[in-house]
């Protein structure tokens, strides 16, 4: 069962953020249970096999405030997929260093090792305006990708729900 | 959160419109964009005179501008009529009816980044058919009004927009690879009712442009 974070705080930003990956996960018959970041109980961490944290919109950074709603990630072994601002909270969590760091559309990247059955040159969505530097993480292409040194948390800076579906699901099947 | 919507008249933006208003957002203005480029990538919309009816019927206000639909030109203007939404109507955030195109939707993120307010795309990567299903369920009444692609013939204009409709469309997309909503332009659509207009569409307003655009 994965775990769908959602960590929007306009309602609406919902069916932008946290919907489509509801729809990957449902059209590939893959079970999920949803809950805002702020509702997270012991249970639910227990009854998760892996967890996607989804990202919000670039003015909402909500979130970055409420850091110590996510300390539970530091005593968690199970995989996370963090999804830009999901990857921010995986970093920041990690004594990530904020950076501003502004891309918005469409960019070209060169995979050159596999990142969750992701490899070559493809265009990836971007929407954000930090990055958080974390000497935890291990970073690759250009900061758009990064693996914990030790556990297997992974995050991507642009939308796979965009481009690049397969990530989301590879995450989910491995 | 007051809104304002980049409404072009048709079923996205009008939808849009619909699921922000279900949420309690205060739905402030419309800003609609004529653009005389029939090539934009921005903004193609035929009818788009008809939104000035549409916002009475829902009773908003509108800001209409006009742009000459050159590349970042016409991005420009859509710049000015949002500072205009924001100065008048003290808009926090706009609501766009994307669903797929990032060239549109990446463009109108860089302009609300600029002027430091909001962005909501609530259609935002959803399922083509599930939106068409939508619409019928929430007794939106649309029709097509303009055809640009193979598999589709101007017998299709004026044709409403009803489970039939879908079917077709979808038989469509396995022969011609279409998109059955028309994200990718294939066909343009007018909201003519909605549960958002006090009344409907006047059948003489939209008929008579429609029948100008057959000629």
């Amino acid at each position: 069962m994965i775990l769908i974070i959602n960590i929007c705080k306009e309602k609406l930003h919902e069916l932008e953020f946290v919907k489509p990956i509801e729809d990957i996960l449902t059209n590939n018959q893959i079970k999920l249970f949803t809950k805002k970041y702020s509702q997270i109980t012991p249970n639910d961490l227990e009854k998760a096999s892996k967890i996607i944290i989804c990202g919000t919109s670039l003015k909402d950074n909500e979130f970055l405030n409420n850091l110590a709603k996510f300390q539970w990630i530091k005593n968690f072994n199970k995989p996370i997929l963090g999804i830009c601002g999901g990857m921010h909270i995986l970093h920041a969590i990690y004594n990530g260093k904020k950076e501003k760091n502004k891309e918005i559309g469409l960019i070209r990247i060169n995979f050159k090792k596999n990142f969750l059955s992701l490899i070559g040159n493809k265009e990836v969505y971007n929407l954000h305006q930090y990055y958080y530097d974390s000497k935890e993480f291990e970073t690759f292409e250009n900061q758009q990708i990064s693996k914990h040194k030790t556990k297997p948390f992974y995050g991507t800076i642009f939308h796979p729900e965009v481009r690049n579906k397969e990530i989301i699901l590879n995450f989910t099947k491995n | 959160m007051k809104l304002g919507i980049l409404f072009s008249g048709g079923k996205d933006s009008t939808y849009a419109t619909y699921l922000a208003k279900e949420q309690g957002y205060t739905i402030s203005c419309l800003i609609s964009i004529e653009s005389k480029n029939q090539d934009s990538y921005m903004f193609h919309t035929p009818k788009i005179e008809l939104t000035k009816e549409q916002a009475k019927l829902m009773n908003v206000p509108i800001i209409y501008q006009k742009t000459k639909g050159e590349k970042e030109i016409e991005l420009k203007d859509l710049k000015k009529a949002i500072k205009k939404a924001i100065k008048e109507y003290k808009i926090e955030g706009v609501i766009t009816g994307a669903v797929e195109s990032i060239y549109q939707a990446s463009r109108i993120q860089k302009i609300c980044d600029k002027l430091n307010i909001e962005c909501f795309n609530p259609l935002w990567q959803k399922d083509q058919v599930e939106l068409l299903n939508e619409l019928i369920e929430n007794k939106f009444e649309v029709i097509i009004t303009k055809i640009a692609t193979e598999g589709l013939n101007n017998s299709y204009v004026g044709k409403k927009l009803d489970k039939n409709l879908i079917k077709e469309l979808i038989t469509l997309k396995e022969k011609y690879q279409i998109n059955p909503a028309g994200e990718g332009g294939e066909f343009e659509t007018l909201v003519i009712n909605c549960p958002l207009f006090k009344s409907s569409l006047k059948e003489e307003s939209y008929k008579e442009k429609q029948r100008l655009s057959l000629k």
